[in-house]
């Protein structure tokens, strides 16, 4: 690292007090211990007062008295008798981590029923996505389903497309060959309110519509062998859901025959959530999140596609020349730096980790660039294990802040190459007014005063 | 003929194949039963393009009219051009599209809305939705002959259909020929994961990972204005109270110094009285047609508190209005009866003439 500090930018006090006995006192230690360049910069720092981030650490100075009244008093969890096993059966996150919630945008829709709720991706770690957080998109709200009463169909647009249309319970679903696989899943309008310009604060609300997890099922494969499917005529498949509004899309049979196509029930090592589609859905990877139909009660093998709803009036791409694209389906490779991002104050100039996520709706990701100075130069990141196809990759890499505007971005690319676009690009094919699809590099100012601002460049 | 190394070989070699076989997959029987045609009467119910699912009936104009006002106008408006609750359905569109099968709107980036005529080219998609899923608080609840009629009434508001018309089977395939954006749709992209359609996968855009003095776009172009700073709420408690970046506090101007505290998670409501009731609310979708202030498609319910506050009986009234609907005291669109637990809709009649407080 080129900084000669690269340690915590928090252990730094805050200029207004840097030069306080206490300060003085530990400026000269750091001076006996060789750090003359630091002092002499910190020490212009604090007389010229300037780009003082506004927001300040959590102070940790020593206090006057010697010591800190957290370590010196011991608080009652040290002194007293904590709590039983099993106290909930079913455990949930710390008090303390109450403002870690998936959150509706304001003004978005006018119906809760027929809404979205975004995952917060600020606050996540690592790629999995804990199952109460995952982003929630419901056409018709959602159902706690009694899985023993719950049936899947499977038949044929005409009848020669199979040789027997079969009923299957929960209970038979279950008994079939078991997979479990990790996947995004992304909605195809996930980040398409920032088509035209930006609209929202924070990642949450730009990139939430993405969530990953384990998915546990059977491939769709297995129980359409069980039907006697003709796969040399049946090239589509359509999966329809049992709530209210009985989704439907359009899947290829080609996905279903490489056995990626799950029948899936569990996530995350426990059943699916209700407001994931308990207890079965599709699992389609690398697909937008529509197609991966919830409540799922009937997959229906045809010849064509069928121009449902959701494929002929919504998650329609407009293009500039005025037509729309259908059946337009894959989430091509995109990332986005997670922390530090919108609505965010860094505390203190110094050590940063920048980190985010990075996916492929056509496979691995292979690389993932980091620039801090608005595209100019990038620094690769470090990608941590596992890196899966279709999948959630976490990346990392270290940064000193040197308390100046920056522009922070990241670059994906995948292992067909593609590279993830600029928002110039982009829209140099697309336009602005597509609504879907929307997989530009992401752009976070880092203000001299510490917070961090969504930000679009051109 | 005598072993061979290569037909020892090969023996070896179908062993191994065998055992790589027998491990993955035992043959799955005696799972799943076949469906009655009963059963696949009463779920298959999918209508394609080319109408291959599409039960026979038929339905006129005029009788769309009476059944879109009974069942569809509260959230789509009499002439299904309201935004008020969902995106305008009818609107955008002119004779000349039903022409050229094109809607002209969609090449000019200053028209505001894009509502579902201009977009859908396919009849079938709106009779398959419509059967399906409307009206939203009773899907599946409309027969054949009633979806035809609401069909046609919704082409009669775009003047793809005459007034005098009626939609059947038997003319189905005619009318498509007249759905205003029936040659607006392509499947010339890379983002379909098959080969029957599409380009077979090619990407539209090429971008190349340029590392050291790239060219950049170079000036900070759109960001969110001041004033809509806190526009989704106080950043500060929608990030994790500690961590090496806090969340900013949006409730202060830009620019004003950051709080040093670690921003602790919001009171949770206390509960009980008007917490609870507001969530009954949500539940039994009163909030969908009534804001807590504001008029969505029926009044605001502090509207409505403040404007029964002198009557002593304004709980009793409210919560009868709530059980049997009513129309014209707000204005013209009905709000139907609701078939709610008399206690719940005396609840909330007691919340609301006490002003709908949290």
């Amino acid at each position: 690292m080129s900084d000669n500090f690269p340690a915590s930018g928090r252990v730094i006090k805050a200029p207004e007090t840097f030069l306080s006995k206490e300060g003085i006192r530990t400026v000269f230690a750091e001076g006996k211990r060789g750090r003359r360049d630091f002092i002499r910069s910190a020490f212009a720092a604090a007389v010229a007062g300037a780009a003082a981030p506004a927001a300040m650490a959590q102070s940790n100075p020593v206090p006057a008295e010697g010591g800190d009244p957290k370590i010196l008093e011991l608080p009652a969890h040290s002194t007293g008798l904590g709590q039983g096993v099993a106290t909930d059966g079913y455990g949930k996150p710390s008090k303390y981590e109450a403002n870690v919630q998936r959150r509706q945008s304001p003004g978005l829709t006018q119906t809760t029923q027929s809404s979205v709720s975004f995952a917060p991706l600020q606050s996540l770690f690592g790629i999995v996505t804990p199952s109460g957080l995952h982003f929630e998109r419901h056409h018709q709200g959602w159902w706690d389903i009694d899985p023993s009463k719950h049936r899947l169909m499977v038949n044929g647009s005409d009848p020669k497309l199979l040789k027997t249309p079969m009923v299957f319970t929960m209970d038979e679903l279950m008994r079939l060959p078991m997979v479990s696989r990790f996947h995004f899943i992304e909605c195809g309008a996930n980040t398409g309110m920032e088509w035209g310009n930006v609209a929202v604060p924070t990642v949450q609300y730009s990139h939430g519509m993405i969530s990953c997890s384990e998915f546990t099922g059977v491939p769709l494969r297995v129980v359409l062998d069980l039907c006697g499917v003709d796969y040399r005529r049946a090239r589509y498949v359509l999966g329809e859901g049992a709530d209210g509004s009985s989704m439907t899309r359009t899947i290829p049979m080609e996905m279903v025959e490489s056995g990626e196509v799950l029948l899936a029930y569990g996530q995350n090592g426990e059943m699916l959530r209700p407001e994931n589609g308990y207890p079965l859905r599709l699992v389609v990877p690398g697909v937008q999140g529509v197609s991966w139909v919830k409540y799922l009660r009937r997959i229906e093998v045809g010849d064509k596609p069928w121009a449902t709803k959701d494929e002929a009036v919504h998650y329609i791409d407009l293009m500039p020349d005025g037509k729309h694209r259908q059946y337009s389906s894959i989430q091509e490779c995109k990332s986005v730096v997670t922390t530090p991002s919108g609505g965010q104050v860094l505390l203190d100039k110094g050590f940063y980790n920048i980190s985010g996520l990075a996916w492929s709706g056509r496979g691995k990701v292979t690389k993932v660039d980091i620039s801090v100075d608005g595209g100019r130069n990038w620094r690769p990141a470090r990608l941590e294990t596992p890196v899966l196809s279709k999948c959630l990759t976490r990346f990392n890499l270290d940064w000193v802040w040197d308390g100046k505007p920056a522009l922070v971005q990241s670059r994906a690319t995948d292992e067909t190459g593609y590279v993830q676009p600029t928002f110039r690009q982009l829209r140099a094919v697309r336009g602005t007014r597509s609504i879907y699809h929307n997989n530009a590099i992401q752009t976070w100012l880092v203000q001299d005063s510490g917070e961090v601002k969504n930000v679009q460049l051109s | 003929m005598s072993s061979s190394p290569e037909r020892l070989l090969l023996a070896l070699a179908g062993l191994v194949v065998a055992a790589a076989a027998s491990a993955q997959s035992v043959a799955v029987s005696g799972i799943g039963r076949p469906a009655t045609p009963k059963e696949l009467a009463a779920w298959d119910i999918d209508v394609r393009p080319d109408f291959k699912g599409l039960p026979k009936g038929s339905g006129s104009v005029a009788q769309g009219m009476d059944l879109w006002e009974s069942k569809c106008a509260a959230c789509h408006g009499v002439f299904g051009e309201s935004n008020e609750v969902f995106s305008p359905l009818v609107g955008g569109t002119t004779k000349q599209d039903v022409q050229t099968g094109r809607v002209a709107r969609l090449t000019d980036p200053s028209f505001p809305g894009r509502t579902t005529l201009m977009k859908v080219a396919t009849v079938s998609t709106l009779w398959d939705y419509i059967y399906r899923a409307m009206p939203w608080n009773a899907p599946k609840s409309l027969k054949p002959d009633e979806v035809y009629a609401l069909t046609a009434y919704l082409l009669n508001l775009a003047h793809v259909l005459p007034d005098d018309y009626t939609l059947s089977d038997g003319n189905i395939a005619q009318v498509q020929q007249r759905m205003p954006n029936r040659l607006g749709m392509t499947t010339n992209h890379g983002l379909w994961p098959g080969r029957t359609m599409g380009n077979g996968g090619k990407p539209d855009v090429r971008a190349v990972a340029c590392m050291n003095n790239c060219v950049t776009e170079p000036t900070v172009a759109s960001y969110l204005p001041d004033h809509a700073r806190n526009a989704h709420g106080n950043l500060a408690e929608q990030n994790r109270m500690v961590g090496p970046q806090h969340g900013a506090d949006t409730s202060r101007p830009a620019g004003a110094a950051q709080s040093a505290q670690a921003t602790p998670p919001s009171q949770v409501p206390t509960a009980a009285s008007g917490a609870s009731t507001q969530a009954l609310a949500r539940k039994l979708n009163c909030l969908t047609c009534h804001g807590i202030d504001n008029k969505v498609v029926g009044p605001g319910l502090r509207e409505v508190g403040s404007k029964y506050a002198g009557r002593d009986d304004a709980a009793d009234y409210l919560a009868k209005k709530i059980l049997s609907g009513g129309s014209g005291v707000w204005g013209s669109i009905p709000m139907p009866p609701q078939s709610i637990p008399p206690a719940d809709a005396k609840a909330l009649a007691q919340w609301i003439a006490s002003g709908a407080k949290p």
